[in-house]
Protein backbone atom coordinates (compact mmCIF):
# COMPACT_ATOMS: atom_id res chain seq x y z
CA UNK A 1 0.00 0.00 0.00
CA UNK A 2 3.03 2.35 1.40
CA UNK A 3 4.32 0.98 -1.90
CA UNK A 4 1.86 1.93 -4.54
CA UNK A 5 1.29 5.32 -3.26
CA UNK A 6 5.22 6.31 -3.59
CA UNK A 7 5.61 4.92 -7.14
CA UNK A 8 2.42 7.02 -8.19
CA UNK A 9 4.08 9.95 -6.52
CA UNK A 10 7.32 9.16 -8.22
CA UNK A 11 5.86 8.62 -11.82
CA UNK A 12 3.82 11.84 -11.28
CA UNK A 13 6.78 13.84 -10.42
CA UNK A 14 8.67 11.73 -13.09
CA UNK A 15 6.43 13.49 -16.10
CA UNK A 16 6.26 17.17 -14.29
CA UNK A 17 9.65 16.67 -14.86
CA UNK A 18 10.30 15.55 -18.07
CA UNK A 19 7.53 17.56 -19.57
CA UNK A 20 9.57 20.57 -18.31
CA UNK A 21 12.22 19.56 -19.81
CA UNK A 22 11.05 19.43 -23.37
CA UNK A 23 9.61 22.93 -22.52
CA UNK A 24 12.98 24.21 -21.98
CA UNK A 25 14.70 26.43 -24.92
CA UNK A 26 17.62 24.30 -26.87
CA UNK A 27 20.86 24.62 -25.64
CA UNK A 28 22.75 27.32 -27.27
CA UNK A 29 19.34 29.04 -28.65
CA UNK A 30 19.45 32.20 -29.51
CA UNK A 31 16.09 32.80 -28.28
CA UNK A 32 16.87 31.29 -24.80
CA UNK A 33 15.69 33.94 -22.01
CA UNK A 34 19.07 33.97 -20.11
CA UNK A 35 20.56 35.91 -22.87
CA UNK A 36 18.94 39.31 -21.97
CA UNK A 37 19.92 42.87 -22.08
CA UNK A 38 22.86 42.36 -19.25
CA UNK A 39 24.69 39.45 -21.35
CA UNK A 40 24.45 41.52 -24.13
CA UNK A 41 26.21 44.25 -22.33
CA UNK A 42 28.94 42.35 -20.30
CA UNK A 43 30.13 40.83 -23.94
CA UNK A 44 29.62 44.59 -25.85
CA UNK A 45 31.13 46.60 -23.18
CA UNK A 46 33.87 44.39 -20.90
CA UNK A 47 36.88 44.68 -23.15
CA UNK A 48 36.52 48.61 -23.85
CA UNK A 49 35.58 48.98 -19.81
CA UNK A 50 37.97 46.40 -17.84
CA UNK A 51 40.39 45.83 -20.52
CA UNK A 52 40.08 42.15 -20.16
CA UNK A 53 39.73 39.88 -23.00
CA UNK A 54 38.41 36.90 -20.93
CA UNK A 55 34.77 38.51 -20.33
CA UNK A 56 34.14 36.02 -17.27
CA UNK A 57 37.19 37.54 -15.45
CA UNK A 58 35.86 41.02 -15.79
CA UNK A 59 32.71 40.27 -14.85
CA UNK A 60 34.49 38.03 -11.27
CA UNK A 61 36.96 40.64 -10.75
CA UNK A 62 35.62 44.17 -11.98
CA UNK A 63 31.52 44.09 -11.94
CA UNK A 64 31.10 41.13 -9.16
CA UNK A 65 34.32 42.18 -7.60
CA UNK A 66 32.12 42.39 -4.26
CA UNK A 67 30.56 38.66 -4.58
CA UNK A 68 34.09 37.43 -5.01
CA UNK A 69 34.73 39.29 -1.95
CA UNK A 70 32.17 37.35 0.19
CA UNK A 71 33.06 33.70 -1.90
CA UNK A 72 36.68 34.66 -0.38
CA UNK A 73 35.42 34.89 2.74
CA UNK A 74 33.59 31.70 2.73
CA UNK A 75 36.72 29.72 2.10
CA UNK A 76 38.12 31.88 4.88
CA UNK A 77 35.95 30.91 7.10
CA UNK A 78 35.26 27.30 6.38
CA UNK A 79 39.09 26.76 6.81
CA UNK A 80 39.07 28.42 10.40
CA UNK A 81 36.27 25.71 11.11
CA UNK A 82 38.21 22.99 10.01
CA UNK A 83 41.58 24.23 11.46
CA UNK A 84 39.27 24.95 14.98
CA UNK A 85 37.90 21.55 14.74
CA UNK A 86 40.48 19.71 13.40
CA UNK A 87 43.32 21.07 15.86
CA UNK A 88 42.20 19.79 19.19
CA UNK A 89 43.65 16.71 18.98
CA UNK A 90 46.72 18.27 18.23
CA UNK A 91 46.94 19.97 20.84
CA UNK A 92 46.46 16.70 23.19
CA UNK A 93 49.47 15.12 21.72
CA UNK A 94 51.69 17.74 21.95
CA UNK A 95 50.89 18.11 25.68
CA UNK A 96 52.13 14.61 25.97
CA UNK A 97 55.54 15.55 24.51
CA UNK A 98 55.34 14.50 21.30
CA UNK A 99 56.01 17.41 18.87
CA UNK A 100 54.35 16.98 15.19
CA UNK A 101 54.71 19.49 12.47
CA UNK B 1 30.44 14.88 -31.50
CA UNK B 2 26.70 13.93 -30.78
CA UNK B 3 27.54 10.49 -30.13
CA UNK B 4 30.40 10.94 -27.87
CA UNK B 5 28.37 13.58 -26.06
CA UNK B 6 25.58 10.69 -25.49
CA UNK B 7 28.37 8.26 -25.00
CA UNK B 8 29.51 10.95 -22.09
CA UNK B 9 26.11 11.83 -20.36
CA UNK B 10 25.35 7.70 -20.58
CA UNK B 11 28.69 6.90 -18.89
CA UNK B 12 28.01 9.98 -16.64
CA UNK B 13 24.51 8.59 -14.90
CA UNK B 14 25.89 4.97 -14.89
CA UNK B 15 28.78 6.66 -12.45
CA UNK B 16 26.30 8.94 -10.35
CA UNK B 17 23.90 5.44 -9.81
CA UNK B 18 27.42 3.42 -8.94
CA UNK B 19 28.47 5.93 -6.71
CA UNK B 20 25.08 5.59 -4.39
CA UNK B 21 24.90 2.18 -4.99
CA UNK B 22 28.54 1.14 -3.60
CA UNK B 23 29.06 -0.39 -0.39
CA UNK B 24 32.86 0.19 -0.39
CA UNK B 25 33.36 3.47 0.04
CA UNK B 26 36.62 4.07 -1.44
CA UNK B 27 35.23 2.33 -4.37
CA UNK B 28 32.85 5.16 -4.31
CA UNK B 29 35.50 7.46 -3.75
CA UNK B 30 37.49 6.54 -7.12
CA UNK B 31 33.83 6.40 -9.31
CA UNK B 32 33.49 9.89 -7.82
CA UNK B 33 36.69 10.65 -9.45
CA UNK B 34 35.80 9.25 -12.76
CA UNK B 35 32.17 10.84 -12.67
CA UNK B 36 33.88 14.35 -11.93
CA UNK B 37 36.68 13.83 -15.20
CA UNK B 38 33.34 13.02 -17.22
CA UNK B 39 32.11 16.19 -16.25
CA UNK B 40 35.21 18.13 -16.76
CA UNK B 41 35.01 16.81 -20.81
CA UNK B 42 31.20 17.51 -20.53
CA UNK B 43 32.13 21.24 -19.78
CA UNK B 44 34.79 21.31 -22.55
CA UNK B 45 32.14 20.35 -25.16
CA UNK B 46 30.02 22.92 -23.96
CA UNK B 47 32.21 25.85 -24.21
CA UNK B 48 33.52 26.27 -20.96
CA UNK B 49 36.95 25.71 -20.50
CA UNK B 50 37.80 27.78 -17.18
CA UNK B 51 34.75 25.37 -15.06
CA UNK B 52 36.87 22.13 -17.20
CA UNK B 53 40.02 23.50 -15.93
CA UNK B 54 38.19 24.05 -11.79
CA UNK B 55 36.56 20.85 -12.41
CA UNK B 56 39.71 18.95 -13.16
CA UNK B 57 41.49 20.66 -10.32
CA UNK B 58 39.16 20.58 -8.20
CA UNK B 59 36.66 17.43 -8.68
CA UNK B 60 38.61 14.86 -9.86
CA UNK B 61 42.28 16.19 -7.68
CA UNK B 62 41.46 17.64 -4.09
CA UNK B 63 38.33 16.00 -3.32
CA UNK B 64 39.29 12.35 -4.24
CA UNK B 65 42.25 12.92 -2.06
CA UNK B 66 40.52 14.94 1.10
CA UNK B 67 37.65 11.91 0.72
CA UNK B 68 40.35 9.35 1.09
CA UNK B 69 41.78 11.01 3.65
CA UNK B 70 39.10 10.94 5.79
CA UNK B 71 38.11 7.34 5.12
CA UNK B 72 41.51 6.89 6.47
CA UNK B 73 40.57 8.12 9.64
CA UNK B 74 37.27 5.98 9.65
CA UNK B 75 35.75 2.92 8.39
CA UNK B 76 36.17 1.83 5.14
CA UNK B 77 32.90 0.25 4.60
CA UNK B 78 29.39 1.46 4.72
CA UNK B 79 27.17 -0.65 7.70
CA UNK C 1 55.43 6.15 0.79
CA UNK C 2 58.67 5.19 0.15
CA UNK C 3 59.11 3.96 -3.60
CA UNK C 4 62.05 5.47 -5.94
CA UNK C 5 59.94 5.27 -8.40
CA UNK C 6 56.78 7.68 -7.21
CA UNK C 7 59.57 9.95 -5.70
CA UNK C 8 61.78 10.59 -8.83
CA UNK C 9 58.68 11.21 -11.25
CA UNK C 10 56.93 13.86 -8.52
CA UNK C 11 60.54 15.35 -8.64
CA UNK C 12 60.50 16.03 -12.04
CA UNK C 13 56.79 16.80 -12.68
CA UNK C 14 56.10 19.24 -9.37
CA UNK C 15 57.71 22.19 -11.42
CA UNK C 16 55.90 21.92 -14.49
CA UNK C 17 52.36 21.89 -12.43
CA UNK C 18 53.46 24.67 -10.38
CA UNK C 19 54.65 26.82 -13.37
CA UNK C 20 51.24 26.04 -15.49
CA UNK C 21 48.90 27.03 -11.78
CA UNK C 22 51.10 30.31 -12.02
CA UNK C 23 50.83 30.74 -15.71
CA UNK C 24 46.75 30.07 -15.33
CA UNK C 25 46.67 32.78 -11.97
CA UNK C 26 48.75 35.11 -14.02
CA UNK C 27 47.06 35.03 -17.69
CA UNK C 28 43.68 35.20 -15.79
CA UNK C 29 42.66 38.58 -17.11
CA UNK C 30 43.48 37.11 -20.69
CA UNK C 31 43.12 33.40 -21.28
CA UNK C 32 40.62 31.18 -19.58
CA UNK C 33 41.23 30.46 -15.68
CA UNK C 34 41.88 33.03 -13.34
CA UNK C 35 41.99 33.09 -9.45
CA UNK C 36 40.48 29.75 -8.43
CA UNK C 37 41.29 26.85 -11.10
CA UNK C 38 45.45 28.40 -11.03
CA UNK C 39 45.15 28.23 -7.19
CA UNK C 40 43.81 24.57 -7.05
CA UNK C 41 46.87 23.39 -9.64
CA UNK C 42 49.19 24.99 -7.41
CA UNK C 43 47.24 23.25 -4.20
CA UNK C 44 47.55 20.47 -5.65
CA UNK C 45 50.88 20.38 -7.17
CA UNK C 46 51.91 20.64 -3.04
CA UNK C 47 49.49 17.47 -2.10
CA UNK C 48 51.33 15.44 -4.50
CA UNK C 49 54.74 16.69 -2.82
CA UNK C 50 53.17 15.50 0.57
CA UNK C 51 51.90 12.26 -1.10
CA UNK C 52 55.03 11.00 -1.74
CA UNK C 53 57.26 13.07 0.52
CA UNK C 54 55.67 12.67 3.63
CA UNK C 55 54.64 15.29 5.90
CA UNK C 56 57.70 16.35 8.00
CA UNK C 57 59.65 17.14 4.60
CA UNK C 58 56.45 18.85 2.92
CA UNK C 59 56.35 20.79 6.53
CA UNK C 60 60.02 21.67 6.01
CA UNK C 61 59.48 23.01 2.81
CA UNK C 62 55.88 25.30 3.50
CA UNK C 63 55.47 25.15 7.30
CA UNK C 64 51.62 25.36 8.81
CA UNK C 65 52.94 28.54 9.75
CA UNK C 66 53.60 30.10 6.22
CA UNK C 67 50.13 28.97 4.86
CA UNK C 68 48.15 30.59 7.89
CA UNK C 69 50.27 34.29 6.92
CA UNK C 70 49.59 33.65 2.97
CA UNK C 71 45.93 32.68 3.92
CA UNK C 72 45.05 35.86 5.33
CA UNK C 73 47.64 37.62 3.40
CA UNK C 74 45.65 37.39 0.47
CA UNK C 75 41.71 38.34 1.80
CA UNK C 76 43.67 41.09 3.44
CA UNK C 77 45.91 42.12 -0.30
CA UNK C 78 41.90 41.75 -1.26
CA UNK C 79 40.37 44.26 0.93
CA UNK C 80 43.11 46.78 0.22
CA UNK C 81 42.93 47.02 -3.13
CA UNK C 82 39.34 47.71 -3.00
CA UNK C 83 40.20 50.25 -0.28
CA UNK C 84 42.73 52.11 -2.29
CA UNK C 85 39.52 52.64 -5.00
CA UNK C 86 38.68 54.56 -2.54
CA UNK C 87 41.60 56.88 -1.70
CA UNK C 88 42.10 56.96 -5.12
CA UNK C 89 38.54 58.45 -5.61
CA UNK C 90 35.81 55.80 -6.36
CA UNK C 91 33.52 52.99 -4.83
CA UNK C 92 35.12 49.80 -3.25
CA UNK C 93 37.26 47.94 -5.11
CA UNK C 94 36.37 50.13 -8.68
CA UNK C 95 38.56 49.29 -11.29
CA UNK C 96 38.54 52.14 -14.39
CA UNK C 97 37.21 55.08 -12.18
CA UNK C 98 39.66 55.41 -10.21
CA UNK C 99 42.66 55.56 -12.41
CA UNK C 100 44.37 51.88 -12.35
CA UNK C 101 46.64 51.59 -15.02
CA UNK C 102 44.25 49.98 -17.65
CA UNK C 103 47.18 49.75 -20.73
CA UNK C 104 46.08 47.53 -24.03
CA UNK C 105 44.13 45.28 -23.95
CA UNK C 106 45.58 41.72 -24.01
CA UNK C 107 49.03 42.35 -23.10
CA UNK C 108 49.84 41.10 -19.89
CA UNK C 109 50.24 44.12 -17.73
CA UNK C 110 46.53 45.95 -18.49
CA UNK C 111 43.26 45.50 -17.05
CA UNK C 112 43.70 47.73 -13.69
CA UNK C 113 42.89 45.92 -10.70
CA UNK C 114 41.98 42.66 -12.45
CA UNK C 115 45.49 40.60 -12.27
CA UNK C 116 46.13 42.36 -8.83
CA UNK C 117 42.78 40.47 -7.54
CA UNK C 118 43.39 37.39 -9.34
CA UNK C 119 46.81 37.08 -7.56
CA UNK C 120 45.27 37.59 -4.01
CA UNK C 121 42.25 35.02 -5.16
CA UNK C 122 45.18 32.32 -6.09
CA UNK C 123 47.58 32.65 -3.05
CA UNK C 124 44.52 32.37 -1.16
CA UNK C 125 43.28 29.32 -2.58
CA UNK C 126 46.12 27.11 -2.86
CA UNK C 127 47.35 28.05 0.99
CA UNK C 128 44.05 26.79 1.99
CA UNK C 129 44.23 23.47 -0.15
CA UNK C 130 47.44 23.10 1.49
CA UNK C 131 46.26 23.83 4.79
CA UNK C 132 43.39 21.61 4.66
CA UNK C 133 44.99 18.76 3.42
CA UNK C 134 48.09 18.92 5.42
CA UNK C 135 45.05 19.09 8.86
CA UNK C 136 43.30 16.08 7.47
CA UNK C 137 46.85 13.72 7.50
CA UNK C 138 48.30 15.39 10.17
CA UNK C 139 49.78 12.97 13.63
CA UNK C 140 49.86 10.04 11.76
Amino acid sequence: MKKGLFIVVLAGLFVLLVSSILKMPSLGSVDNPSYNETATYYLENSVEEAHAPNVIAAIITDYRAFDTLGETTVLFTSIAAVISVLSINHQDKKKGGDING
Amino acid sequence: MLILNVILVIFLIICAVAVERTKDLLGAVIIFAAYSLIMAVLWLMLQAPDIALTEAAIGAGVTTILFIGVISRTRRMEK
Amino acid sequence: MDDIIVKTITRLIVPFIQVYGIFVILHGHISPGGGFSGGAVLGSSMILFTLSFGLPMASRKIPHKVTSILETSGILWYIIIGLAGIYLGGKFLVNKEAGFFMGQAGELISAGIIPLLTLGIGIKVASTMITLFHTIIEED
